[in-house]
């Protein structure tokens, strides 16, 4: 058992960028809002994240700013579909777009850079714990928060009135605007929230899990985090679920070569994409499934005085 | 008081076709903000980027050489847009296009023929709509959504390509370097001009816009698309099928961006590389929106976005700009457009938001 701490370790780290930005978007999409841009919110998180520490030094500075980045890219979707009552898919396409570009600028004097990581944060006591110490109560704080927000958005939807409302508007707008709830507001604050998660996902990236800055480092996690909403049936469990499933899957291709499996590395890295494809299509086949778990208005554009 | 929104009685034509103009000033206006917080000289950096390449014949050739992939995929991906039908995987249907035709040119690199390219140039587009394909299996037996198996598979063919050139297609005599063999002659698309790059598969962007024109104005199947997009209800009502769709436009959508691959891998590279695309799928996307999801506008959208490639090239040789700029402006490009389409729909109104509830 022993031997195989560091291999979980490892999935757990993989899988932390996925679980915020995928718990990040269910939220967003509960409110029916689908915002395919989570690729380039996360990939502005990585790079301000990563400059933040440089020039403040601060891991903590370095993290809001990622928050903050995410934050104001999903405010210029936000506005732009509901405000200007652009249609979701292309925008949030055109945010990925935007995303990618503008890191890759800003990030041009940080390649090559290097970063010596968040530190981790041991549990007290707990964290000596045989096995399940090392396992659970040893990483640094990105993860303990991860899995905090997973119970928190759980808790916010079944248990809260405001949750109970992001829900109405995500399944009604029109019944939600009717009884007075302002459907514009809510799926603005939803969609901020998406952004902010995308941010830490991307922070996570580019502080803890390989820390430097490669241009596109995020290599389509954002679609996946896109998928795992999808197969987690919009269920914040599940989405935990998912994420570390998938961070299974991608940790896979670093430890297949460790153990003599001769696969090249091209056909590992496939992977994690490839499994995005078959979970896919698992879960999508049972389309009454779909129906009832996806939020009704999901990707449908709102105006009060239609 | 704010300005509010009211929606129109009718849609505004003259919109549609200015919301794309207004959309390009204002990324205008923001690239020389742009370029002013990054220190550099608007002026010249505008010059790199919309004077240059249209001041030589040689830029101009360049200019159409990169309009011609995203012309050929814009086109197709308006058709499946205009259908509701999101593939967004353009980029590794066209790697698998090249990839596909390449092996051919490698099959027969010490041989000449006229029958290589045409092999090669149906192989290209075989290959897409093979990768294409796939997407529209998923989606139609299985629901799979296509926006996100199309993007996986991208990923996927781009790492094949890979693969193929570091192993199997690595030129025996390259040094060790992941690249193939050059193409032989044969293998190679006729230049047009002599002296610049420009060849034929321009004129086959050419005829794909007219084709696009022809299926979405003159057939049945471009009326079917557009009632599948508009009104799916309508669309099903009337018996047309919502698989037939979503199979042909993917298709159709495979094998341009294939033939795109395989035009650059048989024009400008010449070879087969790790990448083989600065990302041409997906600016396609931006083409197909900034041309209305209409075949002619998709011309002159595919113009414009290569003039962002050539400019961006233009500004890194004489400005040292980083190429990302282009990336960058892409984007404000359609979200611009994005933005400004709110006007076909909907008329600004200053002051009395009133007037705006009486209506409803």
């Amino acid at each position: 058992m022993e031997a195989y701490i560091p291999m979980l370790l490892t999935i757990i780290t993989a899988a932390t960028p996925l679980l915020f930005a995928a718990i990040g978007e269910m939220v967003t999409e509960k409110s029916g809002v689908l915002n395919l841009g989570v690729e380039g919110m996360m990939v502005m998180g990585a790079i301000i994240g990563f400059l933040t520490v440089h020039v403040t030094g601060s891991a903590t500075f370095a993290i809001l700013a990622a928050i903050m980045a995410g934050m104001v890219m999903a405010a210029l979707f936000g506005v732009l579909i509901l405000y200007f009552h652009a249609s979701q898919v292309p925008t949030g396409l055109a945010l990925t777009i935007f995303g990618v570009g503008l890191s890759a600028l800003v990030g041009q004097s940080m390649i090559g850079v290097a970063y010596q990581g968040i530190p981790d944060v041991s549990i007290p006591f707990l964290s000596d714990i045989p096995l399940l110490g090392d396992l659970l109560f040893n990483h640094d704080i990105m993860v303990y928060l991860s899995v905090l927000m997973v119970g928190l958005v759980h808790l916010f939807l079944t248990r809260t009135r405001a949750g109970l409302i992001l829900r109405a508007v995500g399944d009604s707008h029109d019944a939600a605007h009717a009884m007075g709830y302002s459907v514009i507001r809510i799926r603005f604050l939803a969609t901020l929230f998406g952004g902010a998660m995308a941010g830490l996902g991307g922070a996570y990236l580019s502080l803890a899990y390989s820390p430097l800055w490669v241009e596109q480092m995020t290599a389509g996690r954002g679609w996946i985090a896109l998928a795992l909403v999808v197969f987690a049936s919009w269920r914040p469990w599940r989405v935990l679920f998912g994420a570390y499933l998938f961070g299974g899957i991608s940790i896979l291709q670093l430890h297949a070569q460790a153990y003599g499996i001769a696969v090249p590395a091209q056909v590992m890295s496939m992977l994690p994409y490839l499994a995005t494809i078959v979970v896919l299509v698992i879960i999508s086949r049972d389309l009454s499934k779909i129906r009832i778990n996806a939020p009704a208005s999901l990707g449908r554009s709102f105006h009060p005085s239609k | 008081m704010l300005p509010s929104l009211v929606k129109r009685q009718q849609i505004s034509k003259s919109m549609v076709y200015l919301s794309p103009v207004l959309a390009f000033v204002l990324s205008l206006l923001a690239g020389v903000i742009l370029f002013i917080i990054m220190g550099v000289s608007p002026l010249a950096a505008l010059h790199s980027y919309f004077v240059e390449p249209l001041s030589s014949s040689y830029n101009l050739a360049e200019l159409a050489v990169k309009a011609t992939p995203l012309v050929l995929i814009g086109v197709a991906l308006s058709l499946g847009f205009k259908a509701g039908v999101w593939n967004i995987g353009a980029e590794g249907q066209l790697t698998m296009g090249g990839l596909c035709g390449g092996v051919v040119a490698l099959y027969f690199y010490d041989q000449q023929g006229f029958y290589i390219l045409p092999l090669m140039l149906a192989a290209g587009m075989a290959g897409g709509m093979a990768w294409a394909g796939i997407v529209a299996f998923l989606r139609v037996r299985f629901n799979a959504n296509e926006i996100l198996t199309s993007l996986m598979l991208s990923y996927v063919a781009g790492l094949f390509l890979n693969l193929m050139v570091h192993g199997p297609l690595k030129d025996p005599d390259g040094f060790n370097f992941p690249e193939s063999r050059l193409f032989g002659d044969s293998a190679m698309l006729p230049i047009l001009i002599e002296g610049t790059r420009l060849h034929v598969g321009a004129l086959m962007a050419l005829i794909a816009v007219g084709l696009g024109w022809v299926i979405i104005s003159r057939t049945l199947l471009g009326y079917q698309i557009k009632v599948a997009g508009s009104a799916p209800a309508a669309s099903a009502h009337a018996g047309f099928s919502g698989a037939r769709i979503i199979w042909i436009t993917l298709l159709i959508g495979g094998a341009m961006a294939g033939l795109a691959g395989v035009i650059e891998v048989s024009g400008p590279i010449g070879q087969l590389l790790p990448s083989i695309s600065p990302g041409y799928g997906f600016t396609a996307i931006i083409v197909a929106y900034v041309g209305r999801l209409h075949p002619v506008g998709a011309l002159f959208a595919g113009i414009l976005l290569a003039l962002t490639y050539l400019g961006g090239e233009m500004a890194q040789i004489q400005l040292n700009l980083p190429v990302a700029v282009t990336g960058v402006f892409q984007g404000l490009l359609l979200f611009f457009l994005l933005a400004c389409d709110v006007l076909i729909h909907y008329r600004v109104q200053f002051g009395k938001p009133a007037l705006a509830r009486e209506k409803r």
